[in-house]
């Protein structure tokens, strides 16, 4: 089992745009409202990027930064943090472009594209938005990815001296890979995990000898959990909003479950 | 961190398959690499691919994961008594105590390729049936093919952090094996030639048409190449075995494609995975060496700065090409030999050692003993990663 304290959290989806305005929403003592699907919100222009780097940065990558920059905090350093992102499937809408103009005669692949195709183009970004020289690294499990971030960013606690970002995030594709990978929304939740026994959102104990899977119990809120692999973190989240101890079993890959005991 | 015990290990790219026979590429200075097109690709270079990928098929029941990444994986678990290195583990710990942990930075994405090409050749709308996104494509792919054909449970991620990727599952299953994720690990890393990184690196015009000449004067970029390679690590090695002894990562916080030119981010994960170990204890550096202008001076800052100039280093992409989410586990697999054999391969194709480098670059093979081995795996987004050998004390 790994202690981690809680030192931060943050969340962009569909209806729950930040933490502090989630907070109610997902402790049950507002409702929860998905937006109409043609309500579509602006673009998310990230705080921390310098100005090429906005320029660049693709949707994927905003997506990562909504929830990052969500979860800071007066007393956290982002540049001291290291970083776990987790993904299934980083930014779909850069493969399509490459993979379109492979089938193409001229094959001319945009430069810019191929560097954000990297499934650490969102860590790079950070890392250069923030001056983060400490260690990061990117993980994907398809729908487990959170699972699998978490357990990443659980370990990399237990062996530094700094705290760790965890950004969890997937962007709906474009067609015609939607139809292959039909995601629901485009989604991203952060935390920021520390050593010891509590921090400013309490603690997890994190153990690998979970079984079933722990569901929303709203059914809004449970469509949303199963759009988005970032999103199997919504059980977890309407704990810590609501500071409510309990435990939750995220599903992992394979056979692995994985309990979660909140402590507030 | 702990020292990692590394109970087996095997490689498979262009220059060989198997230990045996990538010691006997790297004493005869045999190249994988040769003047070819890949496919139906246009452009003019070297390339590393493996010869055979084409007729591996994988078990039946894992049909759906059939791509060539996954046939690149499975061609490379069956060399070296890895299977059953597995196998005995999987026996001792149980299947859901052994973790997974498989670095790639395209998976499947050749598969992808020829989905979008038929289906711009149908002039249809959609991708074809046959394509399936989860088992192929998908970043997760290569470990779940791993993990399942393994008969394996326990934490599985793939680690994707472009061509740093192989190093850092290391660093990774280290920190599972130190917090009891799991009890023993398969990590390792696999890449397969694609459309993808070779018309994207020549966009970015770090393809060399000349082969690859890492450190010399007149270098002009990369060589792609493809490869597999996995290790199974466990807790508390055995004095006088191979062992990972550190694992070091950081950032380069500078720019998503070009590295840091004064190599501070490299050299503070050269750094970390030093850890306590004394600097005259290090025989020799594997460079990350891709032979682009930009990486090789940036990474003889960074070795410089760190530990002077009399350390012998080459990099082996001479042999193998650049194999991108790969070469972390096929230059830690042609360090452990190095240390195995007492070898210490020269710089391949280098004619004219590039006067500004100041690393003692090695122009010649030595034949030494060979006691810790430090390599270095460097890629896009600023991602660095060190990993140190050596046998355990």
């Amino acid at each position: 089992m790994i202690r981690c304290a809680l030192e931060g959290v943050g969340i962009a989806a569909p209806g729950l745009a930040g933490w502090a305005a989630s907070t109610p929403k997902l402790a049950g003592n507002a409702a929860y409202l998905p937006p109409d699907a043609g309500d579509l919100e602006p673009p998310y222009a990230p705080v921390l990027l310098p100005p090429n780097e906005r320029r660049r940065a693709t949707a994927a990558v905003r997506q990562a930064f909504r929830a990052a920059e969500d979860a800071m905090r007066p007393g956290l350093e982002p540049r001291d943090l290291a970083s776990v992102f987790a993904s299934s499937d980083a930014d779909l809408a850069v493969l399509n472009r490459i993979c379109s103009a492979l089938a193409e005669p001229a094959r001319a692949i945009s430069p810019t594209d191929f560097h954000n195709s990297v499934h650490n183009a969102a860590s790079g970004y950070w890392s250069i938005a923030v001056q983060a020289m400490a260690p990061t690294t990117t993980v994907a499990a398809y729908d487990a990815s959170f699972t699998a971030g978490l357990l990443e960013a659980a370990a990399l606690t237990a062996h530094l001296d700094t705290d760790v970002l965890l950004v969890a995030y997937d962007a709906v594709a474009p067609a015609p890979l939607l139809a292959k990978r039909p995601l629901a929304s485009s989604a991203s939740v952060a935390l920021v995990l520390g050593r010891g026994d509590r921090g400013a959102f309490g603690a997890l104990d994190i153990d690998v000898n979970g079984s079933g899977e722990t569901a929303c119990t709203r059914a809004a809120l449970e469509t949303l959990r199963v759009g988005n692999p970032a999103l199997r973190a919504l059980p977890l989240l309407e704990l810590v909003a609501a500071l409510c101890p309990g435990t939750v079993t995220l599903r992992g890959t394979g056979g692995l479950r994985v309990n979660v005991t909140y402590s507030p | 961190m702990k020292p990692l015990a590394i109970s087996a290990y095997t490689v498979t790219s262009a220059a060989a398959r198997g230990r045996a026979a990538h010691f006997d590429a790297l004493r005869a200075e045999r190249t994988g690499l040769v003047e070819q097109r890949f496919e139906d690709a246009t452009l003019a270079c070297w390339i590393g691919a493996v010869p055979g990928i084409e007729s591996v098929s994988l078990p039946a029941d894992l049909a759906s994961f059939d791509c060539r990444n996954n046939r690149l994986a499975e061609l490379s678990l069956a060399e070296d008594g890895f299977l059953d290195a597995v196998a005995a583990a999987r026996a001792r710990y149980g299947a859901a105590r052994v973790g997974v942990f498989i670095g790639t930075s395209t998976s499947g994405v050749r598969h992808t390729e020829v989905a979008f090409r038929e289906r711009a050749a149908a002039k249809s709308a959609h991708l074809p049936d046959w394509y399936d996104y989860r088992t192929t494509q998908s970043t997760f792919s290569i470990a779940d093919y791993v993990r399942v054909r393994l008969g394996l449970d326990g934490v599985t991620n793939a680690v994707s952090a472009a061509c740093a990727s192989s190093a850092k599952v290391f660093a990774s299953a280290a920190r599972a094996l130190e917090t009891g994720l799991c009890d023993a690990a398969v990590v390792g890393g696999v890449d397969s030639l694609c459309l993808t990184t070779l018309y994207g690196f020549n966009a970015l015009q770090l393809v060399s048409t000349d082969i690859c000449r890492p450190a010399d004067a007149n270098r002009k970029g990369l060589s792609l190449g493809e490869a597999g390679g996995f290790a199974l690590v466990e807790r508390a090695p055995a004095p006088g075995t191979l062992a990972c002894l550190g694992a070091g990562e950081s950032s380069d916080a500078h720019h998503m494609s070009q590295p840091r030119p004064d190599g501070a981010g490299a050299a503070q994960a050269m750094a970390r995975a030093l850890g306590g170990v004394p600097r005259e204890r290090l025989s020799y550096v594997n460079l990350h060496g891709t032979a682009t202008p930009a990486n090789d001076a940036a990474e003889d800052a960074a070795l410089t700065r760190l530990l002077g100039t009399t350390v012998p280093c080459s990099s082996t992409k001479g042999w193998t090409g650049h194999t991108l989410g790969a070469a972390g586990i096929v230059e830690a697999a042609l360090s452990l030999l190095a240390i195995e054999h007492g070898f210490l391969p020269r710089s391949l194709n280098t004619r004219e050692l590039d006067p500004k480098l100041r690393g003692a670059v090695l122009l010649a093979p030595l034949q030494a003993p060979v006691d810790c081995v430090l390599s270095n795996s460097f890629g896009f987004g600023g991602a660095n990663c060190a990993l140190l050998f050596g046998r355990a004390a």
